[in-house]
């Protein structure tokens, strides 16, 4: 297989797009599809000051290099949730954040990380949290509550325009699927590239990677020499939105493209109205403990989780 | 060949396609990476016995 571009051995295959591409034309091509969604989405003004949300995985670094190389102002936030369970998942994958932090300071002088070390700041780790609120055999509803929180937070208190995840399409487009099997209209509603900011004290919130496959940025991410955590979180075995992506997975391998369209033809039917009438959000009210905003009157799910 | 693949090791003796081996592996191609000392391969590449070969699952989240 040779390179549509130059002719040159090919890396990799992208069934989807019909498109061969050798390791240089790749790299090319990736920036430019991030740099497109950025547009195309209007995701990140010129002069933005951009907080990308690394766990040390592929998808986060290799949208905080790409950031980089496209010349945004982006820093990194990781949050350390204090997972062990034997094999030191936490602990790990902060070193590889830090480690490649070092190597973007380097190359982008100014470039910083900051860390939430959870167990620290607020005396427990998820799963010493998820023990003491009976949540140890699945608390990654419980940690995701308690990322959200801290990324906000994390972002407006540090004065950060936007916040930007490496959520890629396996993501989002298993995130659809569950959300079309339970017709979750509310989130159908709000699911898209882009959250914009809101008064109530939301931060914007962007995904750059929205139209890449995991493929796609494992492959960057590998072409790069980025070293990322390969392993899963330990408490992510057997999760739904695996199994949708399962599910997904073989279907693009029986017809490709199907994650794609699948995906961009949601975002095209919301843009044109479906949903429109479940899109008014809950009215926010300002935590009576943290001031970040909640639906519910008085403390926020965030602050309430470490009540004892 | 050796073909190491989430923590497994497999040993095949013969030559063949990188399409080949995941078949053999009842792995989807969408789902991974196969990489030779340190190069990314497409399906169609040969594979020979006396080659090392990781696959990387390129699925993540949960």
């Amino acid at each position: 297989m040779r390179c549509r571009t130059c002719g040159a051995p090919a890396v990799i295959n992208l069934r989807q797009h019909k498109l061969a591409l050798c390791a240089e034309h790749f790299d090319a091509w990736f920036l430019e599809h991030t740099a497109r969604a950025l547009r195309k989405y209007r995701m990140i003004g010129p002069d933005a000051r951009v907080l990308v949300a690394v766990s040390g995985g592929k998808d986060s670094l290799a949208l905080w290099e790409a950031l980089l190389r496209l010349g945004y102002h982006a820093d990194g936030l990781h949050i350390d949730l204090g997972i062990d369970d034997g094999l030191a998942y936490s602990a790990r994958s902060r070193m590889k954040a830090e480690a490649f932090a070092g190597q973007c300071a380097t190359q982008f002088p100014g470039t910083r990380l900051t860390i939430v070390d959870l167990p620290r700041q607020y005396g427990e780790s998820i799963p010493q949290l998820a023990a003491r609120r009976h949540r140890e055999a699945r608390p990654c509803s419980l940690c995701g509550l308690v990322k959200r929180h801290e990324m906000n937070r994390l972002a407006l208190e540090l004065g950060y325009d936007v916040l930007a995840t490496g959520h890629n399409l396996d993501d989002e487009a298993a995130t659809l699927f569950g959300n079309v099997l339970h017709w979750e209209t509310g989130y159908l509603a709000r699911q898209g590239p882009v959250l914009p900011a809101d008064d109530a004290g939301l931060a914007r919130k962007v995904k750059p990677f929205c139209r890449l496959y995991e493929r796609e940025t494992a492959a960057y991410a590998l072409l790069r020499g980025i070293d990322y955590i390969e392993e899963e979180c330990p408490y992510a075995k057997g999760a739904t939105s695996l199994h949708y992506k399962e599910i997904l997975t073989q279907m693009e391998h029986d017809a490709p493209g199907t994650k794609l369209q699948f995906y961009v033809k949601f975002l095209q039917a919301r843009a044109g109205g479906l949903f429109a009438e479940s899109a008014n959000a809950p009215a926010l009210h300002p935590c009576t403990v943290c001031g970040q905003p909640t639906t519910a009157e008085g403390r926020c799910s965030f602050c309430r989780l470490w009540e004892c | 060949m050796q073909v190491s693949y989430r923590e497994k090791q497999f040993t095949f003796d013969e030559t063949m396609t990188v399409q080949q081996l995941l078949k053999k592996l009842k792995i989807l191609p969408e789902s991974v990476l196969v990489v030779r000392n340190g190069q990314l391969l497409t399906e169609d590449r040969s594979l020979a016995p006396e080659d090392s070969v990781k696959i990387v699952p390129v699925v993540s989240g949960g």
